[in-house]
């Protein structure tokens, strides 16, 4: 018998204004896999992912966690579902006032009991996962890119969170850094054992630590499918993104 | 909110067309405003709300009271010191047409006190600190900060927005005050040391018709102005829109509405208050 999924997607819709952004998207998240989310820019991914943890609200459709519905019991609720979450921004969205340390702690002094001693070994150790030692004192502006990704990480991981969503964890970074955050986010699931949904534009580097693969395509999803029978599908929307064609059914906008 | 314009009237005569397009616009007009006092109702009473549930988040409410109250203090004593001075210039000329000007001191007094104090240091803390307060928050909203928090479980209101609120109420009185006793001084040093009024009746005068009603009213209207204008401008920060442009509007806005509305709320209190 199938486990029932972590995470299900039931028909969502969003609009924003006239813009259709949504319409019928469903999925279901396995427990302990990494999803990956692809898809053309604008075809609704980050709105996808926000709808996940409760940031937007869908115009219809419902997200369950564990069978139940986030948006089922007000604002008390919602809190409690997403204590199991953990989310990367695309920008990282570090409290750009608050030093590094700080910004990791943040989460761990206002929702545990920890004493200050805990907490700050907590940080080390954090960061040690992510692969930066060192830098605790310095504000979020003194990092690099990838220093603020690998910071924003630690700080999604800080609580060890069930579920972590990553909206574009690599946007912008150079190759080497794309791999290095991939190898991160493998090595700590395996480590916490996280569910992780990615989305990303990494293709196909995103193929070698996602489960499974979904695009989105028109507010809804084209295909799911296992990373390694999903570049080998039969749907020629599906090869012409991974390929990057210019012919195919989706047109260039 | 839809924004539609009803196609019928497209294929109607051209009075029909006329009649229909003014209703329509008329009809979105005031949907929009209505929604926008829905969410600034809705908002307010969350913040207010937050206020009275613990945790309150005090290190923040004195970092707040710190950025809205003492950094304020110079722009406060410059403009009350002028505002008084002034005052003693203009009200030295109008009363000695009357042979009043032994009423000066009250008469620059009640002005600063009921009025000047409150209302003028209101704008200035508008100027200073509500801008800065809306551009803080309009970026961590477009740097999706305020998410972050969300996301943590925490509620974003009472890390912004609460702080704020409480430190403009506690600040505003005390800024008016100052702004009201710098300014009382600065007419003094024009009333009394260049125009030759005895200081005795500048002051003396003073205690005989300022009454404690005059400098109730006048924190009073400090509170409300304390509240409104953080608020607001926590408001506007909040519901910023997207990219630096609307970071942008919305410090404008913040600003503008916080004025205007500092002094349509001095008219409304003046009649409720006198």
């Amino acid at each position: 018998m199938a486990e029932t999924p972590l995470i299900e997607v039931r028909n969502l819709y969003k609009r924003f204004g006239r813009q259709v952004v949504l319409q019928g998207l469903n999925l279901d998240i396995r427990r302990g896999e990494i999803m990956a989310v692809i898809g053309r820019s604008g075809t609704g991914k980050s709105v996808f992912l926000k709808h996940l943890i409760g940031l937007i609200r869908p115009d219809s459709g419902q997200v369950l966690v564990d069978g139940e519905d986030i948006h089922g019991g007000g604002s008390r609720h919602l809190a409690h579902v997403r204590e199991r979450f953990g989310m990367l921004f695309q920008g990282g969205a570090l409290f750009d006032s608050l030093t590094v340390e700080d910004n990791i702690a943040f989460p761990l002094r206002e929702r545990t009991r920890m004493s200050a001693a805990q907490i700050r070994t907590v940080v080390a150790e954090t960061l040690k996962g992510v692969g930066l030692e060192g830098v605790e004192g310095k504000l979020p502006d003194e990092l690099s890119g990838g220093m603020r990704k690998r910071v924003a990480l630690a700080r999604a991981l800080a609580m060890h969170p069930e579920i972590v969503l990553f909206d574009e964890p690599t946007t912008g970074l150079d190759p080497i850094l794309v791999q290095a955050i991939h190898r991160l986010i493998a090595d700590t699931q395996a480590r916490f054992h996280y569910t992780a949904v990615i989305v990303s534009h990494e293709i196909p580097e995103i193929f070698d630590i996602a489960t499974r693969v979904a695009m989105l395509h028109n507010g809804a999803i084209l295909e799911v499918e296992t990373a390694v029978r999903f570049p080998q599908s039969s749907n020629p929307a599906v090869q012409q993104f991974i390929a990057g064609r210019l012919e195919g059914p989706l047109t260039p906008t | 909110m839809a924004r539609r314009t009803p196609p019928l009237w497209e294929e109607r005569n051209s009075s029909t067309h006329i009649v229909l397009f003014t209703l329509t616009h008329i009809g979105i007009a005031t949907l929009s405003l209505l929604s926008f006092l829905g969410r600034v109702g809705l908002f307010l009473g969350q913040a207010l709300g937050l206020i009275f549930i613990p945790p309150l988040k005090i290190r923040r409410v004195i970092r707040q009271m710190h950025f809205i109250g003492a950094r304020s203090l110079l722009v406060i004593a410059l403009t009350g010191l002028f505002a008084g001075m002034v005052l003693g210039l203009q009200g030295y000329y109008t009363l000695t047409r009357f042979g009043a000007e032994a009423y000066l001191g009250p008469a620059v007094a009640i002005s600063l006190i009921t009025e000047l104090g409150p209302v003028l240091a209101a704008l200035m803390v508008t100027g200073r600190a509500g801008s800065a307060i809306a551009a803080e928050i309009g970026i961590m909203r477009i740097t999706e900060q305020i998410d972050a928090l969300a996301v943590m479980a925490l509620n974003p209101i009472r890390y912004l927005v609460v702080p704020n609120i409480v430190a403009g109420v506690v600040v505003m009185p005390l800024l008016g005050a100052l702004f009201a006793v710098i300014g009382i001084y600065g007419g003094y040093l024009v009333g009394v040391q260049l125009l030759g009024v005895s200081s005795g009746t500048y002051f003396g005068s003073m205690r005989d018709f300022v009454n404690l009603t005059d400098v109730r009213n006048g924190v009073y209207k400090s509170l409300c102005f304390g509240l409104l204008i953080t608020f607001l401008c926590c408001f506007k920060g909040y519901h910023t829109g997207p990219g630096a442009e609307g970071v942008s509007k919305a410090t404008t806005e913040a600003v503008v509405l916080s004025s205007v509305t500092v002094l349509v709320l001095d008219y409304v209190l003046n009649s409720v208050l006198l």
